[in-house]
This record gives C-alpha cells, structure tokens and sequence, in this order.
C-alpha cells in the first residue's frame, strides 16, 4: 500500500495511481480543507505543498507525489511562512467567503518561504493562479507584505 | 472512516431550535416583530402564519455561559455572521468571542425576511433588515437577565449593571454570571417595551471588530456544505442536457459501471448521475458514458437570435413602472439623445460550486448544503419527493460564495431527485462545467433610453427596460402589472433631476432560465444611464462631472459622493497611461440603489489592440450608519472586483442551444495581477443604513465603460468590452 506524509505524519493509503491528491485528502482522508474549484488547474483551489513547492492537488495524480512530504492547509500553520501568512490573513482580515482562501494560503506561504520581501511584480507573479470571486485580492497583497514585515 | 463532523453539528443546530437535547435548559428569547402586520397584509407564503405565533428566536444562553446566536440571515463571505452578531451581543452586552453563531432553520414565521416576506438572504438587505430586530432581541434577553438576578439579589434592577455576560450589583460588589439566571429569566414575562442603547455608548455597532468566522476559514477547518461527510456516504456527480431542456436518450450505463469505485448509474428524464465511492470514481465514471441526449424544442437557440429578439421586444410597448408628467409628448421634438445598451447573460461562479448532500430514507428526507433560502429548499426537496415539508431537514452551512446562486435550489432538488434512487446519504458535486453551464443566468437586458435636452439640462426622460423577469419566477406575487421591481430598480428611482420622465418594463423571456446576479436589476439600469449621461456630456462638449453635478443640484448626498470620489481621483488631471496602453481615460459613474450612495472614477489605459488595463478605482460611499466599517470596505473592495470581471470578461452565450463557457479559462473571472489599485472613501453619516454587498458591483462597470470611452473616443453598447470594437483604427 502506497505511504505518503501528509503534514508530517506517515498514512498509508490504498487508492489508484492515477486518482488526483485532492480526492485522496478530500474524499478518501476527509481532509476538506483542501477545495475543489475547477478540475483544470485554472482556479487554485486545491492548492497544497509538494516539498514545501505550490502544486495543484486536482491535477496531480497521487501516483507522482513519490516520496515527497505534502503539506495541506491544516498543516501549513506549522511552518514559519504559513504561520505567518495564517496571521496576516486574520490581521487584516482578508478573507470573505473563506472558500479559495486555503489555497491563496498555501500560494503565499511558498511565496513567502522561497521570498521573504516579495514585491507586487514577485506577488503577482505567484498568486496569479489562485481566483478569488469574492474580489479579497487588494487584501491578499497587503497581507503577504503585512506577513513579510513580522 | 473520515471523521462526521456535520453529522454532530446538525444535531445541535436542530436541538436549539426545538428547545430539546443540549439546550434544554437556558434562555430562549423571542420578541414579536412589528411588521408582522405589514407582513400578514403581504404574505405570499405558500402557508399562512398561525396568528399569535410570530415570533423571532435569535438567542440562547445557557447554563454554562454559552451564548449561542441563530442568524436569519446566511453567511456566504459578506459578513453577517459578524454584523449580525454585533447587533445583539451590543445590546446583550456579551463579547463576539464568547457567541458561536448558527444558521437559522427553515422557518418563515421565525426568520422571514422583513425585506422578502420569505426566508431569504440577499439584494444586500441584510442590515437594513435586521439590525432593529436583532437589537431589540438583544435588549429584551439583557433586561430579562437583570429582572431575573435583581430578584436573586433582591435589588432594584435599575442598580443593576451588565458588562460581558455579568450582572453586577455597584453597592454591594455581588455579582452574577448570565447562565447562572438565564434559566430564571427565561421563564419571565418579556418587556413590551425595552429600551435601546445610546450609539454613544456601542462598543461593536460601528466598531470594526474583527469577524466571527475568520480563524476557522484560515486554517481549513469551517465545513461548507461541499465538505460534508456521513458515515456511509456516497459521492455522485452529474450531467444535464448540454442543450438547455434536452432530455436523456440512451445510455449504455456499462463502461460507467466498468471503472473502479463506480456503484451505480441513475439515469433520470433530464440527466444522468454516476455513483461512486469518491468524487474522482464518479468523474470518471461519468465521463466514461457516451449519452444520446434528445436536444428537443431549444437546439437551434444562438445568441444572435437571443439579441435581435430582446431587441424586437424592446420596441414596446411597456409596463409602466414610473410615470411623472408627459415624457413621450416632450421628446417629440427639440435637442434630442438616444441610446440602448445591452448586457449579456452571467454566470454567479461561485468558487465553491453547486453542491448538495442527501439522506432520504423511511418516507424523509435530510438535506446538508448552503443555501440563501431554507425554505425553498426544503419546499422543494418536498415537492421532488411527494413528501409534506415538515419531513424534510435543511442543515444549512457556510456558503463558498453566493452572488445569488443559492437563492435557486436546482441544485437541490436536482440532488434529491438523485439520491431518492440511492440507499445511504449521498454527496452530489457538479463539476465546475457543469455548474457553468446548467445555472440560471443574470437575464440579457435591453435598456433602451432617451432624453430631451435644453440648455444643459434633461427635462424629458424615457427609459426602458427588456429582459426576462427574475421576480416572476423567484416570488410570483411581486411580479405586479408587467412591472419587474427588480428590473427597474436603479431606472424608476434616479438621482438626477430629469424632467417629465416614463419608465417602462417589458417582460421578455427567452428559454434561458434567469436569477439575481449580484448587483441585480441595478447592474442592468444604472449602467445604461450612467453610460448614457456621458454620451450626452461628450456630445455637448460638456465634462461628465459638471454635468452630473447639473442634474444633482438638489440631491445632496447623491452629489457628495460624486464629488468626493472626483476630488480623491484628482478629475481634470490626466489619467495616467502605460507602455502597453497608450490611450488613457478617465471615468466617472453614480448609483443610488439598495439605500446606499456611491461613486466611482476609472482610470484605464488601452493598448492598440484594444486590450483595456484598469489601473485605478476610486470609490466614494454613502452608506448611513455602519455596523462594521471593515467589512463595509471589504464588501466595496470585492463587489468592484466582481464588477470588473463583468465589464472586462462577462459573458454566458448560447450555440445550438448549449452554453458555449464552460470553465474559469472561457469564463474569465479577473486575476490579482489584472486588479488596478482600490481607494474607499467613506462618508459619515447618521441615515438609516443601507445595502452595501452589491452597490460597489453596480458603480464599477459603468464607471470603467465610461473611461474606455474616454480613452477611445467610442462608446459600446454591448458588454462585456469588445476589444476589435476599440482596437486601434477599428
């Protein structure tokens, strides 16, 4: 049976290959934190970490998550950046609906773990691929540098 | 097994409303509303309210301090779990982090929407709805509290003071905690009258106060309703008709049953669900199905036939919804305009998409989804089963976004059709395609006016107002005399001074099924005239702005955010351009809708290409009084966010009768580095509170379709922006 690290804890999980992560965390593990949006890698949603690296859970299979660690939106809270950008989040209150807000999260804390000073062109850059139809961007990019200066 | 957190949760929402489980004892308040009356004269529920039994229960307390708030009105990111929370924890005098806050059950009597008759969250009501009530509410609890410990004490109650869920005796120092006398209190008589606190002495109303339902949404943990799990459940998916009220032909249900984890195939007359072990299972197995789909009566529907015929429609003659001297005798002759603008069908998009979980067993039904009308849902939950709505459980959630979708309940009903054929709870998802695609959309408008004009003013004004009726469908009864409240709101009601004016409503209704769309019939209305006051200004060599200010010369507020967001925008300076725009302009749009004053300035830049940059909004805003100055910007920031998605991307068209958008590349919703930068102005002010959800939707459009007309010397008339109409040389 296939073991994987999921926020630090070793789970072995019995799915196919070619089943997308999300689903395995969402359906198999229950673990909802992560959202489904699109199913194509257009919204962001279900964003997680792959060895702390952004990835999109809806087009990943399980099957080439390998040995590397995820880290979910329950767990991100344990990293110096997620903590941060966690902080930063409820500080300025950037979240309405609350729904892409996990994968916003977890966009910002790789940004602002491989980034510590990012710039609006670096912001960008990195969060381009995470929607929000609430509209909560103008807080998103105050939050990452309100993160950036704690 | 996964963990069922839900399945807890909505144990304890039902045992507060029944008085039962773990609320047996405590402090149930209920206050009789004073509309009721006015509501009785109005009631359009489908079952009328026993007399005597109107009552509203928003409050318990019990024995272990716990306070627990049930809000009327629903949560789906624009606040009002906090803001109502604030209302009664104010007047209560407990702090927002002792409150855990539930959605109110289906129950009209209860939680009716003074604004809607029926249960219902939307058309940015919300404050101005509830915040009396929810005070009183607070107000009378508290005053029972202190009836009930001067008694304990054996005081005068007038000695008594409350300060975060403590009485306190001032002479003696004895105090008591609320859930030591909140059993006592309940059994009290309420006060008819009670008293309310002075604004000077709030410590939450006004106050920008963090909000209730922020840690959990930042760690993961809040439950929507897409993230319910029971014990047992399955997961299915779905696929309608692509060709809008096409029916199911055949199906071979065999290479969907061939893919592992798929238990069922359930083909029903309009779709085809597949059953599964996990959600991917069922994806899977869906697409694995070749489905012959009888298209029916709608497969020649295209857009162009949509337009040409709203436009037909558009010649008349109307319902008149406004009539104020002789407008049409007026603009038969003189310095005449005019003008038709058109805006297209829109998907809600809500990033949580349509989503619903089902139990039905033993004759009932149990329903775990979020939604904006509890009632409806379990109405229409009943309806699909043959069953009396009392057996059917609405456990409502935390929307991820509504915008007006979950004030329709296909997607309820559609999973309940689905799960009847099922044993054991059933979780429906629809793919994002789907949900694109089989929703109901914001109606196409035709807005036709005209005007009369002498010496720099209007004094004869004709607007008119086609497109398919949201109100009919969605509460029939306000449907009256061919007038679509909705529709023309924002065209019956103008800031300007106008002249002789005739506002009309022509019904017009395509195959396409419609709903409110944030920002409603003033979406429609207020961009038309908006855009129509700068087509008469630009003619007549006149600046937008003075000529607003024109027509504003005895509408103050209306001409105070005009000329605060001109101030702060710096008008009359250029507007800046960019390298990969070198046309710039400026715009400047007004709206007075939902109780509320706001206006905008624009500024964009146009590439030779036509590609339109919004590099900055400015918006100014007249609220009244305010619950929560955070999220009042909040709800600004974002509705002008979903405002230029609409005027830059939106649009839902229709080839052989299908949507032709089907995700979030075709259905473009805008992206963090497409945003300009944001300025709110707030105006103080004393007047009664208005709605603010949607309003920042509504100034946006214009405002940016304006400065593209600025920029490009055209105007367009059709949204969204067409880029070839404004390319260079075009």
């Amino acid at each position: 049976m296939p073991e994987f690290t999921i926020n630090g804890e070793k789970r072995d999980v019995d799915v196919p290959s070619d089943m997308p992560l999300l689903w395995m965390l969402r359906d198999v593990l229950g673990m909802t934190g992560t959202k489904f949006g699109c199913g194509i890698a257009q919204c962001g949603a279900c964003t997680v970490h792959l060895d702390g690296v952004a990835v999109r859970s809806c087009q990943l299979p399980v099957g080439r998550v390998g040995n590397r660690a995820i880290t979910t939106i329950e767990g991100i809270g344990n990293t110096s950046a997620g903590a941060k950008i966690q902080k930063a989040w409820i500080d300025l209150e950037v979240i309405q609906c609350g729904y892409c807000q996990p994968g916003q999260i977890m966009s910002a804390a790789a940004l602002l773990a491989g980034n510590p000073a990012p710039d609006d062109a670096d912001i960008d850059a990195a969060m381009a691929g995470n929607l929000c139809r609430c509209g909560t961007y103008v807080r998103i990019r105050e939050g990452i540098k309100h993160a950036a200066r704690s | 097994m996964p963990p069922a957190p839900e399945a807890a949760a909505g144990l304890s929402r039902r045992s507060i409303l029944s008085g039962g489980g773990a609320f047996a004892a405590g402090l149930l308040i209920a206050i009789e509303l004073p509309w009721a009356a006015a509501r009785a004269a109005t009631a359009s529920a489908p079952e009328p309210v026993p007399t005597g039994q109107r009552f509203n229960a928003f409050i318990h307390i019990a024995p272990d301090d716990r306070v627990t708030f049930t809000l009327p009105a629903v949560e789906m990111g624009q606040g009002v779990y906090t803001s109502q929370s604030q209302c009664i924890a104010e007047e209560l005098d407990v702090a927002l982090d002792k409150v855990v806050a539930a959605h109110a059950p289906p129950d009209q009597a209860n939680y009716g929407s003074p604004v809607f008759v029926v249960q219902a969250t939307g058309g940015s009501t919300t404050t101005m709805a509830w915040s009396a009530p929810l005070r009183r509410a607070g107000a009378t609890a508290r005053a029972l509290l202190v009836a009930a410990a001067a008694a304990r004490l054996r005081v005068d109650p007038a000695s008594l003071s409350t300060e975060n869920g403590v009485i306190t005796h001032g002479p003696s120092g004895r105090s008591l905690r609320y859930g030591e006398v909140a059993d006592a209190a309940s059994r009290l008589k309420p006060p008819t009258e009670v008293a309310l606190k002075d604004p000077g002495r709030f410590r939450l109303i006004g106050k920008p106060v963090h909000r209730i339902d922020t840690p959990d949404k930042a760690i993961g943990k809040t439950v929507y309703g897409i993230d319910v799990i029971l014990p047992g459940m399955k997961f299915a998916t779905l696929r309608s008709s692509p060709v809008l009220g096409g029916k199911v032909g055949n199906v071979d249900q065999a290479p969907a049953l061939a893919v592992p984890g798929v238990k069922q195939v359930i083909v029903l007359d309009d779709l085809v669900a597949v059953v599964a072990d996990n959600t991917w299972s069922a994806m899977q197995g869906l697409n694995a199905l070749a489905i012959d789909w009888a298209p029916g009566a709608n497969a020649g529907l295209d857009q162009a036939t949509l337009w040409s015929d709203l436009e037909k429609a558009s010649q008349g003659p109307g319902a008149v919804a406004k009539k104020e001297g002789d407008a049409l005798a007026k603009l038969k002759d003189g310095t005449l305009f005019e003008a038709s603008y058109e805006l297209p069908y829109l998907a809600h998009a809500p990033m949580e998409m349509t989503n619903c979980t089902v139990h039905v067993q033993g004759g009932a039904c149990e329903v775990w989804t979020g939604t904006q009308v509890p009632g409806f849902a379990q109405a229409g939950a009943a309806k699909a089963l043959g069953i009396t709505p009392d057996k059917v459980t609405i456990n409502n959630h935390l929307i991820g976004g509504g915008f007006g979708r979950r004030l329709e309940v296909d997607g309820v009903i559609k999973a309940v059709r689905i799960a009847a054929k099922v044993d054991g709870p059933l979780k429906v998802i629809w793919s994002r395609e789907e949900d694109i695609r089989q929703q109901l959309y914001r109606p196409l408008y035709h807005e036709r006016l005209k005007a009369r004009l002498e010496n720099g003013r209007i004094t004869a004004w004709h607007h008119r107002v086609t497109g398919g009726s949201v109100l009919a469908h969605w509460l029939p009864p306000a449907f009256k005399d061919g007038v679509d409240s909705d529709a023309v709101d924002g065209a019956a009601e103008v800031p300007y001074a106008v002249g002789d004016r005739l506002v009309e409503f022509v019904r017009h209704e395509s195959a396409v099924p419609v709903a409110f769309w944030r920002g409603v019939g003033p979406n429609g209305s207020i961009f038309a005239i908006e855009c129509f006051m700068d087509l008469i200004a630009r003619k007549t060599g006149v600046d937008p702005l003075a000529f607003r200010r024109g027509l504003l010369e005895k509408n103050a507020r209306a001409l105070g955010v005009l000329n605060l967001a001109a101030d702060k925008a710096g008008w009359g300076t250029p507007a800046p351009s960019l390298p990969s725009g070198a046309r710039r302009g400026r715009g400047i749009a007004l709206m007075n809708a939902f109780g509320s004053y706001l206006a905008a300035v624009a500024d964009v830049a146009v590439s030779d290409e036509g590609d339109v940059n919004v590099t900055r909004l400015v918006i100014a805003a007249d609220v009244g009084k305010v619950i929560n100055p955070d999220i009042l910007q909040a709800q600004i920031q974002g509705g002008a966010v979903f405002g230029l998605s609409a005027v830059l991307f939106g649009k839902i068209t229709f080839a052989g009768g299908a949507v032709e958008q089907g995700n979030f590349n075709d259905y473009r919703i805008l992206r963090i580095d497409e945003m300009p930068a944001i300025e709110v102005h707030i105006v103080p002010s004393t007047e009664n509170s208005g709605g603010i959800g949607e309003p920042g939707t509504v100034v946006t459009q214009p405002a940016v379709a304006n400065a593209v007309y600025a920029a490009t010397g055209v105007q367009l008339t059709r949204m969204p922006i067409d880029r070839a109409l404004i390319a260079k040389g075009a």
